[in-house]
């Protein structure tokens, strides 16, 4: 399973430890995250279900490509990132 | 009389209460977080603030009591593969919620419906206080939508909603930029009501089209609702008649230009503004910070300036930023840089509240 990390300024908003989840894709694990978290969703994708534009996600070392469709690839071992893309403030 | 003002900043929402004839800041909710609107609900009693989180979006909350719960917030329906719909400059408009820019109760006689203004430009409504909300498709589908234009905002910003007292099923909002638009069946057809007003920032043959006007704020005299005030960013226009034609109001010193307008709620020709120098300078003329009122339905205007900054005051006010009690005595206004001044008698003398709370976005008179 992927392990998932929630940067700590979204936990202030949405409960959302470090979670493990299946998935081959950023999408398939992401949305077993949002399976049992639905208002986190929203924190984290757009209307269109698209990566909010000031969020990054980074998947073992390397920004996400597709943050359309959140279609990159995942290993059974790898750590997802969801970040904000810091912009100043 | 009201002795609540909540305001909303880009830091928490502060609420400032009145005892014993002193103002002061009596609660803090959501500190750190950029809080764009309250609205309280005179139905059930229940407060609504908007915030938007940049990164993470904008969210909605409601407090039946002291206690503060998520609700759902607006969300735009999912956009059809290959879809082509882009704004009056020609850009591709995003499908998501931007930002919670209106947030308006339905008639007395609706409870829990609720009007939401957004960026980029949909109307949305919820019949549940909130729980879930409906894009309100006629509009959004009325293909005049697309001439729409973002003004201050990068896409097109529903800032007022003013639901008719004599009937809520009528309902008019204002739009930066989009002009202003009327239904009188609750939402079922719409038809944009701007006539009168101009652009002279536009070319010559677009500046007088209804629909690519940019009026920053649009108030209704809850008594005499046939009477509008619109402070525009080409200067302040006024309806007679319900919004169906509209008329310039000019010889307004030191200036015309602004974001907010408010009116009394029993004398549709008393209206204040919060003047700055031109839209390429956003500032106090003069550095000095005035409010202008007029009580003869524009023809002549007073500078309010007791108890006011008048050496390099530099704030702005946005189109949110000034409240009216319902007694029309009290009225209060925050500025970009943190200012926030109250007056107990019409904007004849005004006490300043602090100088130094975060940016202001709103502020509402409540009870």
């Amino acid at each position: 399973m992927a392990r998932v990390v929630f940067t700590a300024n979204l936990r202030r908003h949405v409960d959302c430890p470090e979670t493990d989840a299946d998935g081959a894709t950023v999408r398939e694990v992401l949305e077993a995250v949002f399976a049992n978290n639905e208002r986190l969703r929203g924190y984290v994708l757009d209307d269109q279900a698209a990566l909010r534009r000031h969020m990054g996600v980074v998947v073992d070392g390397k920004a996400l490509r597709d943050r359309r469709t959140l279609s990159d690839p995942v290993g059974p071992t790898s750590r997802i990132y969801v970040l904000q893309a810091l912009s100043g403030g | 009389m009201s002795d609540r003002l909540l305001v909303s900043t880009r830091k928490g929402l502060f609420t400032i209460e009145r005892k014993r004839g002193a103002w002061s800041i009596a609660k803090v909710d959501f500190l750190g977080d950029n809080v764009t609107l309250t609205l309280r609900d005179p139905r059930d009693g229940s407060t609504y603030a908007a915030l938007n989180h940049g990164h993470f979006g904008a969210k909605l909350h409601r407090a039946a009591g002291d206690d503060w719960e998520e609700i759902a917030a607006p969300a735009y329906p999912a956009r059809p593969e290959g879809l082509v719909d882009r704004d009056g400059w020609g850009k591709d408009i995003p499908y998501t919620l931007l930002d919670i820019f209106s947030l308006e109760t339905g008639g007395p006689n609706e409870p829990g419906l609720l009007w939401c203004g957004t960026i980029p430009g949909g109307l949305f409504r919820s019949r549940d206080h909130g729980a879930s909300w409906e894009l309100v498709r006629s509009l959004w589908d009325n293909p005049m939508r697309q001439q729409w234009m973002g003004g201050g905002t990068e896409w097109p910003a529903i800032h007022s909603i003013c639901v008719d007292p004599r009937d809520a099923r009528t309902v008019r909002i204002g739009i930066s930029c989009g002009g202003v638009w009327e239904t009188r069946d609750g939402g079922d057809t719409w038809a944009c009501k701007a006539e009168g007003m101009y652009a002279a920032f536009m070319p010559p043959e677009q500046s007088r089209d209804p629909n690519i006007q940019d009026p920053h704020r649009v108030v209704q005299c809850p008594s005499a609702p046939d009477r509008l005030w619109a402070q525009h960013h080409n200067g302040i226009f006024r309806s007679d008649d319900a919004s169906q034609s509209w008329a310039e109001v000019t010889n307004v010193p030191p200036s015309s230009f602004g974001f907010a307008v408010a009116v009394h709620p029993r004398e549709p020709n008393t209206a204040w503004f919060v003047p700055g120098v031109k839209d390429e300078k956003r500032f106090p003329v003069d550095g000095q910070l005035v409010v202008t009122r007029t009580r003869d339905a524009g023809r002549t205007f007073e500078t309010l300036r007791t108890g006011l900054p008048q050496q390099h005051a530099y704030d702005v006010v946005y189109r949110h930023g000034l409240s009216i009690d319902e007694t029309g005595d009290r009225l209060a206004f925050g500025s970009t840089t943190g200012g926030l001044w109250i007056s107990e008698d019409q904007g004849d003398h005004w006490r300043e509240l602090s100088h130094t709370l975060p940016p202001i976005h709103a502020v509402r008179f409540t009870t």
